[in-house]
């Protein structure tokens, strides 16, 4: 009997939240487009892959050796040669202009230093004021000219009439879980686990405030609702809309940016009700101790935007951090859910192996819920 | 029945309610009458059960209601001064919410519902939003959905506030006619006309209870006759008459003056020999009853809390 009228509670609450809902077109479509939104901005916008760097050549040389140093440049993705210059003076007005990330010189006797059995230098001038992209490019320039040694070193080996020269240590790397070394593989599913954290709790911040705002807190007091059916009752229906949102993002990451989805996508989706469940409870949290619309919008955007942002270790990796911020970010429930959602994604684990991020969301779930229900004011604040 | 005892309620340093005790018993409408800032809402909170007196209790047939509120609250219903219902709900989904809320099933919120548009008249507008209701049919809606439930006691916070005057005088019809089904009414109001309507009051000021009893009971316990006169100069004679220092109280109300004293052949025949010395006609002298409102002043000038 008792449990039957506290179910009644909990459905009337939930229902009468429904209606305010889609009554309020505004809040609704907000929270529909909100996530389409985010995922398509940062799908396009926050790719990490440094791809056609533009590198300018002066070559001083002129000589075939020369010509077939720059012919390796030209022909990948990485790097495009944008233009030829004639002078040092024009190589640094590109770079300064920005037109050119690279500049690459050739010196003079380049070929001749080559036949005569001496090594030739070249000049790499760097942009480094985006100093990961520089270093990537770096990195480029190293491996094109690494291979443009062994293929002239295997080349002149033949000549001397070595046989089947080889090279002592051939490194044969294969890449797993993202094989093409994507960065949106891993900045989709970083964006998921972010909007998911953003949604739940800015939907359910609103409700209780609203309701002191309003005044009708001191209606619903006085009737013999319970703690735990107004949390229940406020969170069902926002949940229903932050699932549906996890659908409508999973469906923009795996069709319009082609993600793949190697693992059980129920798995993943009971991950993600455990960890909505955890941030919607944050959210009545900060709404019912803030009783102000404006203030816990804001709050709920700090607490939840920032650290799933910055400490997940989504953006900047965990382990280049302070000792102490690192001890900050298992604190951080978006960190456990990014992990879990790359593993189902990319890499087709399952739970068992998920099993410890589990353990900390279901935590994070259960502290956040019983410290909600214990917050709630079921009396006027004096 | 609800008895509530000695109720003592303080915010930092203000005494907002200090030591009230009052009783209203079945089919009683009790009226707490007292200016703003008097602690009438705090008061009506702390029987309401959503907020905790610092010292006293407050019994509703036998049992405590702050330590047994989830009960308790199942046959209170309270409205409080502000609007407290869901302006985006319609009339009718507000009073199914409420029946929800209560634990009632369908079919009874359906009979009780029907019962509830009879009274408010608010069937026709079932389907419009409580937003767009206007003050007094938002108020008869806060009733309908207060009692839905069928509760034993009824809590009103200045229902009537800002309402017109026949809107006023439908909701009070209302009340009576819940008198028969044997519920207690708890109603503050600031405007005494209302209060003459209960059946006992209570005067509340700066948290203290200053009088206590049926209107009648309080109208007599001032134990004065007022003198109603009206003069040619009414300001003129106010001054003179308070120089004089004879009487108890003098309130001038548009062109009459209203005196209280003790000794009334006394009290008519300084007023005859006072006023014409000062060139003042009195045009009009009669005895009268005092109504709540001059006994609510008598009483508070009496202690010298207003003059």
């Amino acid at each position: 009997m008792k449990i039957l009228s506290s179910a009644k509670r909990i459905l009337a609450l939930g229902s009468k939240e429904w209606i305010q809902i889609y009554r309020d077109g505004r809040s609704l479509v907000l929270s529909f487009l909100l996530p389409v939104i985010m995922m398509v901005i940062f799908g396009y916008a926050l790719s990490m892959d440094v791809t056609h760097v533009k590198l300018v050549v002066l070559d001083n040389d002129k000589t075939p050796f020369s010509r077939s140093l720059i012919e390796e440049f030209s022909h990948n993705e990485y790097i495009s040669v944008i233009n030829f210059a004639s002078n040092n003076g024009e190589i640094d007005s590109l770079l300064n202009g920005g037109e050119a990330a690279m500049g690459l010189v050739i010196p003079v006797e380049f070929e001749k230093r080559h036949l005569s059995g001496k090594s030739a230098d070249i000049q790499l001038l760097v942009d480094g004021s985006d100093s990961s992209s520089a270093l990537v490019s770096i990195g480029y320039v190293q491996a094109i000219v690494l291979d443009f040694n062994q293929a002239n070193e295997i080349s002149e080996m033949k000549q001397n009439g070595i046989k089947n020269p080889e090279i002592p240590v051939d490194i044969r790397s294969r890449i797993m879980y993202n094989s093409e070394l994507k960065s949106k593989n891993f900045i989709i599913p970083g964006i998921l686990a972010i909007i998911m954290a953003i949604i739940s709790a800015l939907i359910t911040s609103l409700t209780i405030s609203r309701e002191w705002e309003r005044g009708t807190m001191e209606t619903l007091i006085s009737t013999p609702v319970r703690r735990f059916e107004l949390f229940t009752g406020k969170m069902i229906p926002y949940i229903f809309i932050a699932l549906f949102d996890v659908i409508v993002s999973v469906c923009l990451g795996y069709f319009i940016f082609g993600v793949p989805l190697k693992g059980n996508f129920t798995e993943l989706y009971l991950i993600a009700l455990l960890f909505l469940i955890g941030n919607s409870s944050l959210g009545i949290l900060i709404s019912s101790a803030t009783k102000s619309q404006v203030l816990s919008v804001q709050l709920s955007m700090m607490i939840t935007f920032l650290p799933s942002f910055i400490l997940s270790g989504y953006v900047f990796p965990v382990k280049n951090m302070p000792a102490i911020v690192q001890a900050f970010t298992y604190l951080v429930p978006a960190k456990y859910l990014i992990l879990c959602i790359k593993g189902i994604a990319l890499k087709g684990i399952g739970l068992t192996l998920l099993w410890s991020q589990i353990l900390f969301l279901f935590l994070f779930c259960i502290i956040v819920a019983i410290g909600s229900i214990k917050y709630l004011d079921l009396r006027i604040p004096e | 029945m609800i008895e509530v005892n000695n109720i003592v309620k303080k915010f930092g340093g203000i005494t907002a309610v200090n030591d009230i005790s009052l009783k209203a018993g079945k089919g009683e409408i009790f009226g707490i009458v007292g200016p703003d800032g008097a602690g009438k809402s705090t008061l009506l909170r702390i029987i309401a059960s959503i907020m905790k007196p610092d010292n006293g209790n407050v019994i509703l047939d036998g049992t405590d209601i702050h330590k047994n509120a989830f009960t308790a609250r199942e046959n209170i219903a309270y409205m409080p001064q502000r609007f407290g219902l869901y302006e985006e709900l319609t009339v009718e989904e507000n009073i199914n919410f409420f029946g929800r809320i209560f634990g009632m099933n369908g079919k009874n919120i359906e009979k009780r519902k029907e019962n509830l548009y009879k009274f408010s008249h608010l069937e026709p507008f079932k389907n419009r939003l409580a937003g767009r209701l206007s003050g007094g049919m938002k108020q008869k809606l806060g009733l309908a959905c207060a009692l839905i439930h069928q509760p034993q006691l009824i809590i009103l916070d200045e229902p009537t506030n800002g309402v017109d005057p026949v809107s006023r005088r439908e909701f009070w019809k209302i009340l009576y006619d819940l008198l028969s089904g044997g519920v207690s009414v708890i109603i503050s109001t600031a405007y005494l006309d209302e209060a003459e309507r209960c059946g006992k009051i209570c005067f509340l000021y700066k948290g203290n209870l200053i009088s206590e009893g049926t209107p009648e009971e309080i109208k007599n316990s001032i134990g004065k006759s007022l003198i109603v006169v009206i003069t040619s100069d009414p300001r003129k004679s106010e001054k003179l008459l308070r120089e004089r220092g004879e009487f108890s109280n003098i309130i001038l109300t548009g062109n009459s003056l209203r005196v209280f004293t003790d000794n009334i052949k006394k009290a008519k025949e300084s007023l005859k020999s006072i006023l014409p010395e000062q060139d003042i006609n009195i045009l009009s002298m009669s005895e009268s009853d005092a109504t709540l409102e001059d006994c609510f002043v008598e009483l508070l000038s009496g202690d010298g809390k207003i003059s």
